[in-house]
């Protein structure tokens, strides 16, 4: 039998969930042995080149390029996981919903105690940089996710069962404490 | 309910990292731009919080080295609360936030040497990425492997015991700490079985330093000339003039090692640096104010350091230091790979000091809180891993932000890193109307020399997806690249 095949990626996140990926320490040694990966930040493949079993996705959507990347993902993979709370609602980036885009590039580039010199009022305008959304997306709101794994991070150990259960077709464990903001 | 999202038609590669190179009319190379394309908004979205939330949200910018951030911010809060800058906290509360930290650079040294830069030595910059990536090393050189996982978990078992939590902690509080640490935690790290104890740690950083020596030796062309430049150089250094990665005043020397901005206290950073806004790019353009826009960008992070100071204050890394520092004739160091061994020498740096200091019987005190008179504003800084990091803060009568303003570790090295890769460009495209695969090797190679953080200022593992667009003089678009 040939190995499943893993996709990961890190859309508004910060990258702190697949730093709880690489927390699962020895048993990394482990899953590659179980597992292949694909387009992932944790080899170098950086496009999908087959049809992939599992997605986990960190990050929830800020711009457009979220986007594009998300539902890629859901075309490649046959399930797709929100990996943690900005996956799952938005988390931490979305606390710009309730405040305008234009307010937020304001004080960033204008209004600062180290941007006084920027006199000429010059914001980033380019046109290679992806738009930025009105406000921030969580991925189900955008695609179909087929699991949530909460936490901030989710714990090594709960990604950790998250992959056995779904690799082994057994029932996962969700204790209470973990389903939760932290 | 219905919602609206607006997609660009053309899409786009995940490029966190987006390079774009123009050619003149004789197809030489006239311009380069690495662009950051992410942008959060944490200056205006803090605002109205109450402060003691501050180190615990601010550090969701980056999940690769969140304690930075976490400990910047209760840094700036010290101020707030009138418990002094950095030294006016407990003996506890102080070594406990050291001990934190050093676990931090620890990790965070040994994830970018292991998982990051090993697969290119191991294997060669210009081998097969599918093989050249830490899962390849893992299958490969296992021992390596096992070594890197092993030294990334002490690190962040450290955390785990200061802060609470491996990532996201909560450790540090306004004025102080909210644990001390107990002897059984303590036990943990010095007596475990080899090799996960603290004098394993050290042996294994110093066999990595040899191991990138032994490559150096080898491949001294590459590693001395390969995107070599001059530049100011700026971060914390102790009072003494020691390398110190938690507290100091702030140094920045030139090229050629005069000091350029004297030791001064970072409460007043916003005198010395400013940053300019470019239309490109979402990542802000740090400068020195004294010497100007053009001139007065500086680079950050283990180079710079090991320029600023003057000694280490670990026995085995001043060693090292001595060794690395003969190299240059004592000079400031402007070799971009030599980054990687600056890197290491401060792998060591953080052994030593975390072996050194759980020996401190400080750290099981219990007066963990310093109280003072509460002002309403304060400015912490702190030598993230990818460098000098600055947090500053104001608040209300209310207890709540007014004001924040946050230059990351990484965007202090912009312009370094945009100079880097106009290096590259200039010598491998000037004449050629496509891009080459040595020529996108060569610019991922430059850019992680830097380790940017692409989480703090964008995303993206050290190993960032890139996207390279070739224009000729006209703006045609006329070779465009993914890797």
């Amino acid at each position: 039998m040939s190995k499943p095949i893993i996709a990961t990626t890190s859309l508004a996140g910060c990258f702190g969930c697949h730093m709880s990926i690489l927390d699962i320490d020895e048993k990394i040694l482990d899953l590659i042995e179980l597992v292949e990966f694909n387009k992932s930040p944790i080899d170098d493949i950086k496009t999908f080149t087959k049809q992939c079993d599992i997605g986990i996705i960190e990050g929830g959507c800020c711009n457009s390029e979220n986007v594009h990347i998300l539902q890629d993902f859901r075309k490649n993979c046959k399930i797709l996981i929100s990996c943690g709370e900005c996956a799952i609602m938005g988390g931490l980036p979305a606390m710009r919903n309730g405040i305008s885009v234009e307010e937020c590039l304001k004080e960033a580039y204008l209004d600062g105690p180290t941007v006084t010199t920027n006199t000429e009022k010059i914001l980033p305008n380019d046109d290679e940089l992806p738009m930025i959304l009105n406000k921030v997306y969580p991925c189900h709101e955008i695609v179909k996710i087929d699991y949530f794994l909460p936490g901030c991070p989710p714990t090594a150990e709960l990604i950790w069962g998250a992959l056995v259960a779904l690799l082994t077709g057994s029932e996962m464990n969700l204790p209470y404490e973990v389903v939760k903001f932290d | 309910m219905t919602k609206k999202i607006t997609i660009e038609p053309v899409t786009r590669v995940e490029g966190h990292g987006k390079v774009t190179i123009h050619l003149d009319d004789n197809f030489n190379v006239a311009q380069t731009r690495l662009h950051i394309v992410e942008f959060r908004g944490f200056e205006r979205f803090v605002q109205g919080k109450p402060y003691w939330e501050a180190p615990v949200l601010v550090q969701r910018l980056c999940g690769i080295c969140p304690v930075s951030h976490h400990l910047a911010a209760a840094k700036a809060m010290d101020v707030i609360v009138g418990a002094g800058t950095g030294e006016g906290l407990t003996p506890t509360g102080k070594k406990m936030r050291r001990l934190m930290h050093y676990g931090q650079m620890f990790q965070s040294h040994s994830l970018h040497f292991f998982h990051l830069v090993s697969p290119d030595l191991l294997f060669g910059y210009d081998a097969n990425p599918g093989i050249r990536n830490v899962i390849g090393v893992a299958l490969e050189h296992k021992d390596l492997a096992v070594q890197g996982v092993m030294m990334r978990k002490f690190g962040q078992e450290v955390i785990k015991a200061t802060a609470g939590k491996k990532i996201h902690g909560t450790g540090a509080i306004p004025g102080g700490i909210n644990k001390n640490l107990s002897i059984q935690e303590r036990d943990f790290f010095l007596k475990g079985a080899d090799p996960f104890n603290a004098d394993y740690m050290v042996n294994w950083a110093l066999g990595a330093l040899e191991f990138f020596k032994g490559y150096h030796k080898a491949n001294a062309q590459f590693i001395d000339n390969f995107s070599h430049f001059p530049s100011n150089h700026l971060s914390l250094v102790r009072k003494d003039g020691a390398l110190d990665l938690y507290h100091g005043v702030l140094r920045a020397v030139d090229h050629e090692g005069k000091k350029i901005l004297n030791d001064v206290d970072y409460q007043e950073y916003y005198k010395y640096i400013q940053e300019e806004v470019r239309t490109w790019s979402y990542m802000k353009f740090p400068f020195l104010t004294s010497i100007g826009k053009e001139n007065g960008w500086y680079r950050v992070g283990p180079l710079a350091r090991l320029n600023t100071c003057d000694f280490i204050p670990t026995p085995l890394a001043q060693k090292e230091f001595e060794v690395y520092k003969a190299y240059t004739k004592g000079k400031p160091n402007n070799m971009c790979m030599h980054m990687h061994w600056a890197r290491l020498i401060e792998t060591l740096h953080s052994a030593e000091v975390i072996r050194d200091l759980l020996k401190d019987p400080d750290l099981q005190g219990d007066n963990l809180v310093v109280k003072g008179k509460k002002c309403n504003e304060g400015v912490g800084l702190i030598e993230a891993p990818r460098g000098t990091l600055f947090h500053h803060y104001k608040i209300d009568d209310n207890d709540q932000i007014t004001m924040a303003n946050l230059i990351v570790s990484t965007t202090n090295n912009n312009q370094p890193m945009n100079n880097g890769v106009n290096f590259v460009a200039k010598a491998m495209m000037n004449g050629k109307k496509e891009i080459t695969e040595p020529m996108m090797n060569a610019v991922e190679v430059v850019i992680r020399a830097y380790d940017p953080c692409l989480s703090c200022a964008t995303h993206a593992l050290g190993k960032m997806p890139l996207e390279i667009s070739l224009y000729d003089s006209n703006d045609k678009l006329i070779d465009r690249k993914n890797k």
